[in-house]
């Protein structure tokens, strides 16, 4: 036990004393959170709408005056012909083109029917879903409203044309993207900087030739290990509550659950990462190399962790893949937690599966530490 | 078995796939003896040093450090022995007085004997200016006396020294030399590597590798009768050109 305290205090000693990291380690993931929770929304915004009146009537204008007067939409072009049009679609200067055909106004009128054309650039194809739900959601309003105009002329009762959904959004209102967005990210950076701290350091011992020098030590593997990777988790746990903190005061991310249950999942997960970072480290010569492969993994735990595309919409073996993904159970619970206000039942079999997770992990790793080759 | 011999070593060899890197070398080395381990670049020292000190699985042979056995019980052997490599293996980035600490701590000293051996220590090499400054600052010549130092704070029965004055002035290697006779007067078995056929001479005994083999093994004065030199440079270059 004493020797593991003077590990402890030899690696804090070197993780202060390292000017050049002390900003990486502490300054830097916390800009990334300011930055990217602001940066990273699935909103489709600035939707530059461009449109063919070939109608040239008080309808068609008014068609146009909706999107005109929608928050999404901006920048509204007027486009002469559909060639004009689709040249400035191809400069990428338009989003989505409506065109509205002649006797527009006249044909609905007469036959209660009409088509309108609507291009939408779809090389973002998430985007241009979105683009395609807005843009038929104005017009089938116009629509409704048009039909109702008519129909209050001709002095009919109105009947109720087509049944409207109307959403509720639980958990989340406002749909606040940062809400949504600020919890995961924490999750992000907390795993990114103590998997590259963890990976990189053992391996820093073995490029310097330290290493050899503590292999030839009667210290004990698992007191050798224990020593060197509670500094990362004390690391770790004040990112999070950095984090957190960031998370309330500038981005007022609510939080409902219990704070001290999310530290105790914290506390298990970031042994899952450090595990990680030094079976990598045990397994590579240099800190390139170490850093790569955090890299690789890294990357694909960002993409499979249902933080930006949701994991229910990936093929099912992908799908399967992402119950290896850490970072998956983590970004799940930090949004019960804070979210919802998920309690210690309802996240104890994410956390149940974390801490298998995190056993073999650190098997493996002390397993795979040989002192002697 | 002989208690005053504290490495017995018989036919120990280590392969790398086909490589023979250390061929089936035998020698023992008795208590308090200073045994120079020489050889060209590549003979084979160091890896055979390693299975020594317990952190490389020899591939056939016996060997017994300090009586314990180099394939089994090598963290007994690592309790007993000291090790300074040839690359500068303290941390540059903690004080001389963190080191001594750290590696006191690593053996398992208590706060007490780590406080009085660090004063020893510094008083000893004069580095008590230098005492709370990073050894990354130090000249070569200080960083490896101080290495050397902290290799016998557990106070080993055997250090093994892994061409400990490589690169240093001739001045810093003559009172590296007074530090190695102290130990050795105290008891402590030195197993030394070098390139320096000087200091080869200020061995008890001096052995020879020439491609994994120990070519020839005795005191400095029979090995120049033995070749007919004047000195151990033209031994180790009858030896080494083959």
């Amino acid at each position: 036990m004493k020797t593991i305290l003077y590990i402890i205090q030899k690696e804090f000693k070197q993780i202060f004393r390292n000017k050049g990291m002390l900003p990486i380690i502490f300054v830097l993931p916390l800009l990334q959170l300011v930055i990217l929770s602001n940066a990273a929304t699935f909103e489709v915004k600035n939707i530059k709408f461009g449109y063919i009146d070939n109608d040239h009537t008080s309808t068609s204008r008014a068609l146009v005056e909706k999107f005109n007067a929608s928050t999404y939409f901006d920048m509204l072009t007027d486009f002469q012909s559909k060639a004009l049009a689709s040249s400035a679609m191809l400069q990428g200067e338009v989003d989505v083109v409506l065109e509205i055909p002649l006797y527009f106004e006249r044909d609905l009128q007469k036959e209660k029917y009409n088509d309108l054309g609507v291009t939408i650039n779809a090389i973002d194809g998430a985007a241009a879903g979105v683009e395609n739900v807005y843009v038929t959601q104005i017009i089938q309003h116009f629509n409704q409203h048009l039909k109702v105009d008519l129909l209050q002329v001709s002095d009919k009762q109105i009947q109720p044309i087509n049944i409207d959904t109307i959403p509720l959004f639980w958990y989340n209102e406002t749909l606040n993207y940062k809400t949504f967005m600020v919890p995961g990210i924490l999750v992000l950076l907390v795993t990114m900087i103590t998997l590259f701290l963890s990976g990189m350091n053992i391996v820093r011992e073995k490029e310097i030739g330290t290493l050899e020098q503590i292999n030839v030590t009667p210290i004990k593997k698992s007191q050798f290990i224990i020593g060197k990777l509670f500094p990362f988790w004390v690391v770790g746990m004040a990112l999070l509550t950095i984090g957190l903190i960031l998370a309330k005061l500038i981005f007022d991310v609510p939080m409902l659950g219990n704070l001290l249950l999310l530290y105790a999942y914290t506390s298990i997960y970031i042994l899952v990462i450090l595990g990680m970072g030094l079976f990598i480290s045990n397994f590579t010569d240099t800190q390139q190399q170490a850093m790569f492969i955090a890299w690789f993994f890294v990357v694909i735990f960002i993409l499979m962790s249902g933080l930006f595309t949701p994991i229910e919409s990936m093929p099912k073996w992908a799908q399967m893949l992402t119950e290896f993904n850490p970072i998956k159970y983590f970004v799940e619970i930090i949004r019960m937690v804070m979210l919802k206000g998920s309690g210690f039942k309802d996240i104890l079999p994410l956390a149940l599966k974390t801490l298998a997770y995190a056993i073999v992990m650190n098997g493996l790793a002390v397993w795979s530490y040989k002192k002697t080759s | 078995m002989n208690n005053n011999k504290v490495i017995q070593v018989k036919s120990l060899t280590k392969m790398f796939g086909d490589f023979t890197a250390v061929d089936a070398i035998t020698f023992d080395i008795e208590k308090g003896e200073i045994f120079g381990f020489l050889g060209a670049n590549g003979a084979g020292k160091t890896t055979a040093m390693k299975m020594l000190i317990g952190i490389s699985k020899p591939t056939s042979g016996e060997a017994k450090v300090a009586g314990f056995d180099v394939y089994k019980q090598t963290e007994d052997i690592k309790k007993n022995i000291g090790y300074m490599s040839q690359k500068f293996a303290l941390y540059d980035d903690l004080t001389v007085k963190e080191n001594i600490t750290f590696f006191g701590g690593i053996y398992g000293l208590s706060r007490k004997k780590i406080k009085e051996k660090s004063e020893a220590l510094i008083e000893e090499l004069g580095l008590e200016k230098v005492a709370n400054q990073l050894v990354g600052a130090l000249p070569l010549g200080w960083k490896q006396k101080l290495s050397f130092s902290v290799s016998l704070i557990h106070d080993p029965k055997i250090v093994f020294l892994d061409e400990p004055t490589g690169g240093v002035d001739p001045i810093t290697r003559r009172q590296f030399w007074e530090m190695i006779y102290k130990a050795a007067h105290q008891g402590t078995t030195v197993f030394v590597t070098t390139h320096y056929m000087d200091e080869a001479e200020y061995c008890d005994r001096v052995s020879i590798m020439v491609n994994g083999k120990i070519e020839a093994l005795d005191t400095p004065k029979k090995l120049k009768e033995q070749f007919k030199a004047a000195n151990m440079n033209d031994v180790f270059l009858k030896l080494a050109r083959g």
